[in-house]
Formats: structure tokens, sequence, C-alpha cells
């Protein structure tokens, strides 16, 4: 496993009026990876994220990419790095199909004029996002339907699965399984493994403990706007996760 | 593909039978299936409303030229109906489009009066142009105001529909004017080209137009994309602001073609006949089936949607039926259209179809019932 990070942030700060969400905030991504992100309501994960995936600008720290410090202005920003985020409104056109959602934005237009004309690839774009949902594992029953009449597991699957297909580098997730059942979630974190396994660095936000201890490789754990600790996932526990999370252990700053 | 189960639905449903599968591979595809369905049942009813006027009328209603009626009596607003549905697929709503053809009517015929003896292709093609470009600037007041000043379309629309009558009085005092080149009146007005109206031409490539753009292109999958949830849009990267001012700017555009139609069509700018237009096109979209909610609509729906107003009137008029019976029925259809479409929106979202008779009659593949 690499140790070299591709994406790393360095005392990231953000305030919201009064509110200090982020008060120097380390972290880092390495490729082939699952990094869970954890804390308490109001720890700074979701801002956190949000500055990382460039739907947030922060007020100081620096962000680096594949050693190179750079400032993201939008979302675009990031995805043209590769790094896609899947953030808990899923972002779905509820309209429309999981193809059709899988390509929105980058649809595949015909060659020539008819292209110009705004005529697409649609037999193209059908092909290869079946093949895409496919390939993750993530299963798709009905392509032509709209996504708004799946059950919640569809649509979460839905957009993790567009979210890896467009990533390269890097995958946000913010609680991906929150709202999902037992067998869902699974689907889900099998999802997440298989991500890893293509060689991204998959970055996920979540509540649930042994979930965490589970999937993830390293755990970082975040506390008032800091990252508090990184543990390795295999050695660590829930007493160890829950204790750095409220503050009740001493803390350790892993590599 | 392995791991194909773990995802399946219905895992925290108790019912162990939603192990079958099937009826729920289905449920995404319904609501796109009974958009499609909900436009077939309106032919339906358009076909059972001709059968029943046929039966009465044999020899009136079930007529060629009377069918040629009704198409010419329909065409000028579905022009307008093509513009309106991508409009309200977006989610929003056009109030003015009865204003922006009488306004474009209005300039195009005041330029090609003042342009030599105001005959002749010339300037024909220049009031055609007068009357696009028109309608084009008109659409653009109110994509710019939807779009960028975020006011809601219904009050934009609701401007644009007073000040674009407003300024067409203005530029005529009030009074019609009736400057167009015989040459235009006697193609697009009155001609026929193998039995059938130019005006129903002209409204028909339209109308095939509009399908192919919305069914088919980037355009028409970005207006239901943007319609369906524009974070969604912004976040991959589509310019909401951009596509929700090119569908006005389009609708305002076909309003405009609509304007120099009906100056041909009535030699008149017939200022005082447009103002209840837009209820009247926007009646036809949401009875063929496309959702004030935005994100689906059809076309196709719109025109038959569109057709059964206009058959009623005819056939009452047939009748001798008192023709604001008529009014009585289309408000009926109306209602009924919206009701539909809530019951399916409710059952999408509840993730199951509902159990209408009409949703047995059209998807067959139903394997719940």
């Amino acid at each position: 496993m690499s140790t070299e990070a591709i994406y790393e942030a360095r005392g990231i700060v953000r305030r919201f009026g009064a509110v200090q969400a982020l008060d120097g905030a380390d972290f880092d991504v390495r490729p082939g990876e699952v990094s869970a992100l954890i804390g308490d309501n109001g720890a700074g994960k979701s801002t956190l994220v949000r500055i990382l995936a460039g739907a947030d600008a922060p007020d100081g720290g620096t962000i680096s990419f594949q050693g190179r410090e750079l400032t993201l202005t939008s979302p675009t920003d990031a995805r043209d790095l590769g790094v896609e985020t899947v953030f808990q409104d899923l972002a779905l056109a509820n309209h429309l199909d999981p193809i059709q959602n899988m390509y929105l934005g980058r649809e595949l237009m015909r060659p020539g004029l008819l292209g110009r004309l705004g005529f697409m690839q649609r037999a193209e774009m059908r092909r290869r996002g079946a093949e895409a949902f496919d390939s993750l594992g993530a299963t798709v029953r009905d392509y032509e339907g709209a996504v708004s009449g799946m059950s919640g597991g569809q649509r979460q699957a839905i957009a993790v699965a567009r979210a890896a297909t467009w990533a390269d580098k890097v995958i946000f997730l913010d609680e991906p399984t929150a709202a999902l059942g037992v067998v869902q979630t699974k689907g889900v974190l099998d999802l997440i493994r298989r991500i890893r396994d293509k060689g991204l660095g998959v970055v996920y936000i979540s509540h649930s403990m042994p979930e965490v201890l589970e999937v993830s490789d390293r755990v970082h754990v975040m506390r008032q706007g800091r990252r508090v600790a990184v543990y390795d996932a295999k050695s660590s526990s829930v007493e160890e996760l829950v204790g750095a999370m409220t503050g009740a252990l001493e803390t350790k700053e892993a590599s | 593909m392995s791991n194909a189960t773990h995802t399946k639905d219905d895992v925290a449903a108790p019912a162990p039978e939603a192990q079958a599968a099937a009826p729920r591979t289905s449920v995404g595809e319904h609501l796109r299936r009974r958009v499609q369905a909900q436009a077939l049942q309106i032919v339906l009813v358009w076909l059972v409303i001709c059968a029943i006027f046929s039966a009465l009328a044999p020899s009136a209603f079930l007529d060629v030229a009377n069918f040629r009626n009704i198409a010419v009596s329909v065409a000028i607003l579905a022009v307008l109906g093509v513009g309106t549905t991508f409009i309200i697929v977006t989610g929003g709503i056009d109030l003015s489009m009865g204003s922006i053809l009488v306004f474009s009517g209005v300039v195009s015929s005041l330029t090609m009066e003042r342009l030599g003896d105001g005959q002749g292709w010339g300037v024909a093609l220049v009031g055609i142009l007068v009357a696009l470009g028109c309608g084009l600037g008109w659409g653009l007041v109110n994509g710019f105001f939807v779009a960028k000043a975020k006011v809601p379309p219904m009050i934009v629309t609701l401007g644009t529909f007073g000040a674009a009558l407003g300024l067409a009085q203005v530029f005529t005092g009030g009074i019609d004017r009736r400057a167009v080149p015989d040459e235009l009146v006697n193609t697009v007005g009155f001609g026929q080209v193998l039995g059938i109206p130019v005006l129903v031409l002209v409204a028909a490539v339209v109308v095939l137009a509009g399908i192919v753009l919305l069914r088919r292109t980037k355009f028409g999958l970005h207006t239901s994309a943007v319609g369906s949830n524009p974070e969604a849009c912004r976040r991959v990267g589509i310019k909401v602001d951009r596509q929700l001012i090119r569908v006005y700017a389009f609708a305002g555009l076909l309003a405009g073609l609509a304007g120099i139609l009906n100056l041909t069509f009535f030699r008149s700018t017939t200022i005082a006949g447009h103002s209840l237009t837009n209820l009247d096109v926007i009646a036809g979209v949401v009875i063929g089936g496309t959702s004030l909610f935005g994100g689906v609509g059809t076309v196709f729906g719109t025109v038959i949607g569109l057709l059964i107003p206009a058959t009623l009137r005819n056939g009452f008029v047939i009748l001798g039926v008192a023709p604001y019976w008529q009014q009585v029925v289309v408000g009926a259809f109306l209602i009924g259209a919206v009701y539909f479409d809530q019951v399916r929106r409710a059952s999408a979202t509840r993730g199951r179809p509902s159990t209408s008779l009409f949703a047995r009659i059209f998807t067959h593949h139903r394997k719940d019932s």
C-alpha cells in the first residue's frame, strides 16, 4: 500500500460567523486506501469534505494535490483533478434514469453536424453506462426507469457508482450508509471496497464505528474542528475511536 | 456481479415476499411509462370524444373539411404549446406568450407597412424576421429575470404579459393593424399543400422538431434535468441559468413565429384576442400530461391536450350545444389531468405503483396485480 498522500490538506481554517467550524484541520488521502472520517456532530467533517470537494472555500490553510499546492474555486475544479464527491442529498435528477444520471453533464455527443445540433450517442452511453455499473457490482435493476421510483439503497448505489466512474483519483462519500438498512449498507460497503481496489482513494464519513472498522484502512478522528487522531483500523477498537471522538482518551497523531 | 444480491431493495421492509424483484424493477420505469401512458390515455379520450360527435352528427363532424378546421384552430396554439411545454418541464410557467404573439405581430405589421408598398416576398421575409426577433427578445427578458434575477416565473411572465400587450397598444393606439403582404397571406395564411393547410404544416414541423429536441438532444435532456433537480445539475457543471434562459428564449422565438402565423391567418394583429391564450395553452400542456412540478413532459401530449378543447368546441357548435359548455368540460379535464399527475407522483415517491384502472390498461408488464 502506498503511503504517499495524493490529496493533502494542512491547517484548514473555516469560520461561519462566530462558529469556528475548522480550526487548523489536517487531512490526507492515499490511493488504494479507504479513509474513514469520524467525529461528533459539529466536529467539522462535512465542512472539511465540502472544502476538499471544491464546494466551499477555506479561510486559511493549504490544499495540495499530488504534491502541488492549489486553490479550488468550484466543484468543477475538483472534478477536473479526478476528485468526485457524493453528498448526502445524492444530487440525482429524479426524473432521469440511472444512465442519464451517470452521463449528466458529460454526455457523449455524436460526431460531426449531428453532435453540434445536440444529438447524443444514446446507445453508446447505455452500453458503457451499464458496463460501468456492472463492473462496480452496483446492481441497477432498471436502467430505463426514473431514479425517483427506486429505493434508497439503489439510489445510493447509483450515486456512488456514478462518482466512482468519473473519479480517477479520490472519491468522497458523505454518510453513504446513514439512511440504509443492513443489507443495503453491506452492498454500499462492498462497492466502497471495489472502488478502493481500482486504486482510488476513498474517503467516507460515517457514524457507525463497527462499519468504519470493517471497511476502512485508516480512521481519521475529528474533534472541535481539528483532526485529533489517525488510527490504523486493523489495530483499533470502537472504544478507542469513541474515546478519541469525545476527548476522553489521550489522542495520537499517527503517520 | 457476484455480490449482486447485496444491494437488494426491500431489505428494510418486513415482507419476505418482497424478494420478488420484478415488480420493483418496473417501478422506476413506471414514471416514464406512465407519462407516455398518459399521452396514450388522452389520445384515447380524444378518440372517444371524436367517436361520440361522429355518432351524433356523422355528416357534419366526420368530414375532412371539419377536421381541417379543427387542425387550423389548434395550429397556432400548438406552436405556443411546444415552447410552453419546455418551460413547464423546467418547473417554470409562461403567462406571457399570448402577449408576445400580439407584440410580435404588431411590430412586424408596422415594419412591413413602412417598407415600400408593403408587398412582396422581400417585405414578407423582413416581417417574419422582425416577428421572430421580437419573440426572441421577450423570451430573453423572461429568461433573464427568471434565471439571473431569481424572480418567480409566474411573476416575471405576468409582468411581461402586461408589458408586451401594453407596448403593442402604445405602438398602435390600440387599433389593430392589417398590413401583411398578400404573398404571405395566400401561402402561409390560407395556402394548402395536398389539401393540408400550410398553417398546419408549419405547426406540424414545429411540433416534430419539439418532440425530437425534447426527447433526443442534450438540450432536451438538460431541460428535464434542470426541472428535476437544479442543484444536481450545478454539481455536474451544467449551467442552469444559461439553460433556463435558452428555454425561455426558445419559447419566445416560437411565440414570435406564432405572431406572424396569427397575422397572416387573421390579416389582423388581433390585439384584444389573446388575453386568455396563455391559459388555453397551459391547460393543453397540463392535460397532455406534462407535470407542473417540472422534470417530465411530452410535446406530443401537449398537442393532444390542445386538440381536446378544440374538438369539443367544434363538436358543440355542430350539435348546437351552447359553446359555453366547452369551458366547463375543459375545466373538468384540467383538474382531472393534474389529479392523475399527483397520484402518479405520489406513487412514484412511495416506490409503489398505484392501481388505477388506466394504469392497469396501459402497463401490461406489471406483475403485482
